[in-house]
This record gives structure tokens, C-alpha cells and sequence, in this order.
């Protein structure tokens, strides 16, 4: 193969690939191997402490249960998130100077907090100024902090979304005649919908992994929690992060290739424009990207 | 009205938000560090090289950060007996856990940007290069890597951003950073949205100078194609 660093090997560049991958394959058997060692020599392989997830009552008792609960705030958040995202980027664009500027303000302050800060205030928030009981208040508190984090970043996929149409869809709703709240709701929105659909999938990966943390600083009942629960049960503590671990990378690997999927599926597809912002567009966005510079190094067409 | 910060001092809030610069920096420099060596996999001519990279990078993307960070206490430390060269002072160790825990996190996002931005260069540059008769450091070293570095500002200074808000996941195992004293003070005090706001404030002061200024450099640095 051709890249920008090296061109397609020769006889003695191939010679010389050879060697090195018979080095890095000896140097990763040599990091296995103690990695081995190490699980070995403090009695981590012993088979009964894998042997609980084997069976149904550690998956029927805590696994399960903590899965659904984590899934549960992940879509809440997403389904609160997406409607004041929609509004926040739209808003974004607006002619209106201060309506622009307050949207503004507000997407890049709380892109520019972290979630963790969000979800401790608002779990102290509904403990003294509402009357959510105990046991929901974790929840609350996580779901809370995740939509106004996450609200802001979809706001700015929203914002991506619309600029990504062809500039001739507004021009000719103009042209036709069309209201500016015309031309939004029945050109712009409905297109733009498609075009950020797998952004907003991949976004759910970033919700998925941050309610981990009410899982630990709430205590609210989602995978993580409940794993210190299994783990205290059946005092196998490496094996059941090593499960949760799994359980993470697939339920998040299923999310993202669902994206991708969705994404080839809308640039192959007749009927749409042929712009998707894929789940590389998205990258940009969570890190709070607080000068507005987007896509830096790449274009998001 | 902000008199209760005074009463605490073990961290003060100043020492609080030190904690928070400290993770950021020493997990910045050991992700930057690793970030580069799996990139440089990533793009190596060996298959086997690029896919330990690709699965490194899928494999940790795909894991919750807080996952990764309480395993460094409760499994390194506490089972393996990784005490970091500190096994009397907690507090150095769970520092030296949490730096581990978030360097090797965020080196996979360091090495996606790192990509992203020699992705950027376009193949025609480096066949240019060649056909003018420039060896292979002198492509590297003359075409493609100025450009590449370019790119790169903007995706690197999105991490570093992250990186700075994820610090705060290090709570989790206890180190005396911004979000910790920030639960242990709304939990003990009537003020709640006061402490809300100077700790919301304390991260924008983190992280709006470093994007503004970062933002500006890689709009000022981009190679105009």
C-alpha cells in the first residue's frame, strides 16, 4: 500500500518489515507473558473467580440490572438532550444578534465544565429544592448533568448539520418565498435531520461512558455500581472489570459501526443530499472547543 | 459571602485547582509521549504494528474513562500491588494511579489526532517530493511533517481541553482535586449555587484561554488548500 509516509514496499523494505514484525511479536509475547506472570502469581486465574459469569445469577442479579439502568439514563439523557439541542443550535444562527449571543454563551459554558461538576450540583440541587426521593435522586442528578452537557454538544451538531446543506437550499426556499421560520422548519430541519443522524448516534457513546461517573460519585445503580456490588459478593474484583470492561466495548462498538452504517447508508442514498457528519465530525465537537474553530485539518463535507 | 472558603484547607480551594493543573500537565506529557508511539504505529508499513495500534485505540476509546481510573486503585494498587513508588503516602499514589489511569485513555485520542493531521497532508505532496528526488527524511522532515503539525493544533488542543475536564474523574479514587473539595463543599454548605459558580468558573478560566489561544494558532497556522 501507498501512504503520504512511504511508498509501496520494494524487495528489501519488505525484508526489512519481516524483521520488524518478528521484533514487535516477540516484544508483545514477552508484555503477555507477564502479564500472565503477574494474574498468575497472585491467584487471579483461579477459575472460581471467573466461574460467576457462567452463570445466570450474577448476570440476572447485577450485570443486567446495572446494564438497563445505564441504557436508561443514556436514552433519557439523549431524548431530553436532543429537542434543547435542536433549539440552543438553532438559535446559534439566528439573526438576532443577542438571541445568537445568549445561545452562544450558553453552548460554550457548559462545553467548557465538566460533566462530573454538572451532575454533583445537580444532585444537590434536587436533595435541597425538590422532593425527588433517595433512591431516584442519583438518577435525576446523572440524567440532568448529562443533558445540559450533552445538549450543548448536540447543539453544535445541529449548528454543523444545517451548514453542512448546499447554501442553494435556503436560496431557493428564498426564492420561493419562504419565511425564515419557513425555510428552517420544512427545508433545512428535515435535511439536516439525516445529515447529523449518525452524529447524533455516536454521541450516545459519550453518554453511555459518562454515566459511569454517577456510577461512582452518586452512587447511582448502573453497570460500574453494580459491579462493585458483584464484586464484593463473589470477591472477584479484576475479573468483574474485565467483564464490565467487555460489556462496554461491545455495547459501544454495536452504537458505533450502527453510525457508520447509518452514515455510508446516507452518502450512498439518491434521495438526500449526500452529506452526513460521520462519527470523525464529532470528535471536534466534545472536546469543547471553546474558539469556534471547527474541523480544523479536515472537511466536513 | 466567601468566607466558607476559608474553612477549608486540606486542599485549600487554590490547592484544589493546583491538583487539577498538575493532573492535566503530567497526563498530558505521558499521553502526548504515548499518543505518539501508537500513532507512529498506526501509520507504520507493518500490518501487525498498525493493528496492535487499531485495537488499542478501539479497545480504549470504547471503555469508560471512570472504568479505566477505579481499576488503577482497586485492581493495580490494591490487587496486583502496584503501589507507583509510593506505598506509605496514599495521596502520591493515587495521583500517580489517577496520571496513569488518564495518560493511558487519553493517548488513544492523542494518537487519532495525530492521524487525523497526517491524513491531511495530501499523497500528491509526498510523490511530488519523491519525484523531485528528496529521500525519505527529506519528505518527512521538509513535506510531510510541517504540514502534518499544522494540522494537528487545533485536534491536539481538543484533547488537552478534554483532558482538563477529565481530570475531574480522578475524584473517583480520591485525589484532592477541583471536583472533590467541590462535592465535599456543596455537601457541608447552604451556598449551594455560589459554589456551583466559582467552581464552573475555575474550569472556564482552565479551559477558555487554552481553547482561544490554541483555536487562534491552528486557524493562523492551517495550510490553505
Amino acid at each position: 500500500m501507498t501512504s503520504v509516509l512511504y511508498d509501496a514496499p520494494g524487495p528489501r523494505a519488505k525484508r526489512r518489515n519481516v524483521i520488524f514484525s518478528v521484533v514487535f511479536v516477540v516484544l508483545l509475547a514477552l508484555l503477555l507473558w507477564w502479564v500472565y506472570r503477574t494474574m498468575d502469581d497472585k491467584g487471579q486465574l483461579e477459575w472460581s473467580l471467573w466461574k460467576p459469569f457462567t452463570e445466570s445469577a450474577a448476570w440476572t442479579t447485577y450485570l443486567i440490572p446495572g446494564l438497563l439502568d445505564t441504557l436508561k439514563a443514556a436514552g433519557l439523557a439523549m431524548v431530553i438532550a436532543l429537542p434543547l439541542g435542536a433549539v440552543l443550535g438553532i438559535a446559534r444562527m439566528s439573526d438576532h444578534r443577542w438571541v445568537r449571543a445568549s445561545a452562544g454563551t450558553v453552548v460554550e459554558f457548559f462545553r467548557a465544565i465538566p460533566v462530573l461538576l454538572l451532575m454533583l450540583f445537580a444532585n444537590e440541587f434536587f436533595a435541597r429544592s425538590t422532593d425527588v426521593s433517595t433512591e431516584d435522586r442519583p438518577m435525576y442528578a446523572v440524567v440532568t448533568g448529562l443533558v445540559l452537557y450533552n445538549a450543548s454538544v448536540l447543539a453544535e451538531i445541529v449548528r454543523a448539520g444545517i451548514l453542512a446543506l448546499p447554501k442553494g437550499q435556503t436560496e431557493a426556499a428564498q426564492a420561493i418565498g419562504l419565511r425564515k421560520g419557513q425555510t428552517m422548519s420544512t427545508i433545512l430541519l428535515p435535511q439536516a435531520v439525516t445529515v447529523m443522524l449518525p452524529a447524533i448516534v455516536t454521541q450516545l457513546v459519550v453518554i453511555v461512558k459518562d454515566t459511569a461517573l454517577g456510577g461512582v460519585m452518586l452512587g447511582f445503580t448502573e453497570l460500574l455500581n453494580a459491579r462493585g456490588t458483584l464484586a464484593a459478593n463473589y470477591a472477584n474484583v479484576v475479573q468483574s472489570f474485565i467483564v464490565v470492561a467487555i460489556i462496554y466495548i461491545v455495547l459501544n462498538f454495536l452504537i458505533t459501526s450502527f453510525a457508520s452504517w447509518l452514515e455510508a447508508r446516507l452518502r450512498r442514498s439518491k434521495r438526500s443530499t449526500g452529506v452526513a457528519l460521520g462519527p470523525d465530525d464529532i470528535d471536534d465537537l466534545n472536546a469543547a472547543e471553546v474558539g469556534g474553530t471547527h474541523g480544523t485539518g479536515k472537511d466536513n463535507t | 459571602m466567601f468566607d466558607f472558603i476559608s474553612d477549608y484547607n486540606d486542599p485549600t480551594l487554590l490547592g484544589a485547582f493546583w491538583m487539577t493543573v498538575k493532573l492535566t500537565v503530567f497526563s498530558g506529557i505521558a499521553s502526548l509521549v504515548g499518543g505518539t508511539l501508537l500513532a507512529a504505529m498506526r501509520v507504520s508499513p507493518v500490518p501487525l504494528m498498525r493493528g496492535f495500534g487499531t485495537a488499542y485505540v478501539n479497545i480504549v476509546r470504547n471503555i469508560p474513562l471512570t472504568v479505566i481510573i477505579v481499576f488503577t486503585s482497586l485492581g493495580l494498587a490494591d490487587i496486583f500491588g502496584m503501589t507507583m513508588g509510593a506505598p506509605d503516602d496514599f495521596a502520591l499514589q493515587g495521583f500517580r494511579l489517577a496520571v496513569l489511569g488518564l495518560s493511558a485513555y487519553t493517548a488513544a485520542f492523542v494518537c487519532e489526532a495525530l492521524r487525523s493531521g497526517i491524513n491531511t497532508v495530501p499523497v500528491g505532496q509526498a510523490e511530488a517530493a519523491r519525484a523531485i528526488g528528496l529521500n525519505f527524511s527529506q519528505v518527512l522532515g521538509l513535506i510531510v511533517l510541517p504540514q502534518a503539525f499544522r494540522a494537528v493544533i487545533g485536534p491536539l488542543a481538543n484533547v488537552l481541553i478534554a483532558l482538563t475536564k477529565n481530570t475531574t474523574v480522578a475524584a473517583a479514587i480520591g485525589v484532592a482535586e477541583a471536583a472533590l473539595l467541590m462535592k465535599e463543599m456543596i455537601e457541608n454548605e447552604a451556598q449551594t449555587l455560589l459554589i456551583g459558580a466559582v467552581f464552573a468558573f475555575g474550569f472556564v478560566v482552565l479551559t477558555l484561554p487554552t481553547g482561544l489561544f490554541l483555536g487562534w494558532l491552528s486557524k493562523r497556522l492551517a495550510v490553505k488548500r
